[in-house]
């Protein structure tokens, strides 16, 4: 974004960085900018909230009187809730004949379709449709067991790929099943890398590969990188 | 250490492009001017050209679109935001409201997304595609970008 806006500047556009990283910023001398201590992927701050959008729009529009580079805080917080529990239920055991987290991933296609339907949009798909969800986590087990990696089936041979559909249909479904207000920054990050067999197969199946000597780039983003 | 500490705390650590501080264009008045967003959320329309895992390219996102996938290769941010909320990264329901209420002189008709997770070096967005998106929105009268990052 930084890079950007010097871009866009040199073309004769006035810019303003919604700044999320400020010591960034900071060091690339960007034109204008409004940093918010905001969750990462949230630069707007409050989905769901148009005020306090508009707040942030107000605030970044204003910075184009500027005539000097310029990079000031917006004054409110947004902490992460990383750390809050979520209330989002499992389904109970269904097929023992599966492995724990195909079945789950079976369990919460209702919830996935709904929130599908409600949204009218979905980003599964880079390499999975919902229909693959439970086949390739049967993939991850096999390699969480112990089988040689290159000997797995995985769609697509992109392992990132796999986890960012698997952990996106988890994480579209968990709206449609979480109790409470909409879940704050890295919560559902946090459930489904914590409470769900999805989660923990993914974290298993890195370990695994990580200790196969698979490259680093195969195994490492599959989860964030301080999991 | 939390995601968002330990990716800020990453960021930090990390070179940065060298830029020198720039002299600022002075745009019309904000209720004269044509204002755009730029994401490097990688958003798409589904269906189509999605962005690569070293996408340096970016997309044209018609005014109308609504309907888009985030297509950031990186897992280490929250994606939910904005599947609960579109405008939480990509505020054009918020600029239509300013452009209606003539706070904005106008909503560009199209907006641009790029992917965060650039090369390091960032040569081709500064050299190539940049500019390249940068003359599309100048093409269109664009005066005003707002840059949201992910």
């Amino acid at each position: 974004m930084s890079t950007l806006a010097h871009v866009f500047e040199a073309a004769g556009i006035a810019t303003v960085v919604l700044v999320s990283t400020r010591d960034v910023a900071q060091r690339m001398h960007i034109p204008r900018g409004l940093y918010g201590d905001f969750p990462l992927g949230r630069p707007l701050g409050k989905p769901g909230d148009p005020e306090f959008q508009h707040d942030v729009l107000r605030r970044a529009f204003a910075l184009l009187e500027a005539t000097e580079p310029t990079l000031v805080d917006h004054p409110e917080v947004v902490p992460s809730a990383e750390d809050a529990v979520l209330s989002c239920q499992l389904p109970p055991r269904f097929d023992p004949d599966l492995p724990a987290a195909a079945d789950e991933a079976r369990g919460i296609r209702k919830a996935y379709d709904r929130s599908l339907a409600r949204r009218g949009v979905t980003s599964v798909g880079r390499v999975l449709d919902a229909d693959g969800i439970p086949d390739a986590l049967t993939a991850l087990q096999r390699i969480a067991d112990g089988d040689d990696w290159t000997t797995v089936s995985i769609p697509g041979k992109n392992t990132i790929a796999v986890c960012h559909d698997i952990r996106t249909y988890y994480e579209e479904a968990a709206l449609e099943l979480v109790q409470g207000p909409p879940p704050g920054g890295r919560a559902t990050e946090s459930w489904y890398f914590d409470q769900t067999e999805a989660g923990a197969t993914v974290m298993a199946a890195r370990r695994a590969l990580k200790d196969q000597d698979a490259p680093f780039a195969f195994w490492f983003y599959m989860a964030p990188g301080h999991r | 250490m939390s995601g968002d500490g330990a990716m800020r705390d990453l960021g930090a650590s990390l070179p940065v492009p060298e830029f020198d501080p720039p002299t600022l264009v002075q745009p019309p008045p904000l209720a004269e001017a044509t204002v755009a967003i730029v994401t490097s959320a990688a958003l798409h329309p589904p269906g189509g050209d999605a962005f690569t895992a070293a996408d340096t390219s970016y997309r044209l996102i018609d005014r109308a679109q609504r309907k888009l996938v985030l297509g950031h290769w990186s897992p280490n941010f929250d994606r939910t935001g904005i599947a609960i909320d579109l405008n939480v990264v990509y505020p054009i329901d918020r600029l239509e409201e300013l452009a209606a209420s003539g706070t904005i002189g106008a909503v560009a008709p199209r907006h641009v997304s790029f992917a965060g997770n650039q090369p390091d070096d960032v040569a081709t967005v500064r050299l190539d595609s940049g500019p390249a998106a940068a003359a599309a929105l100048a093409a269109d009268g664009v005066d005003v970008v707002l840059l949201t990052p992910v």
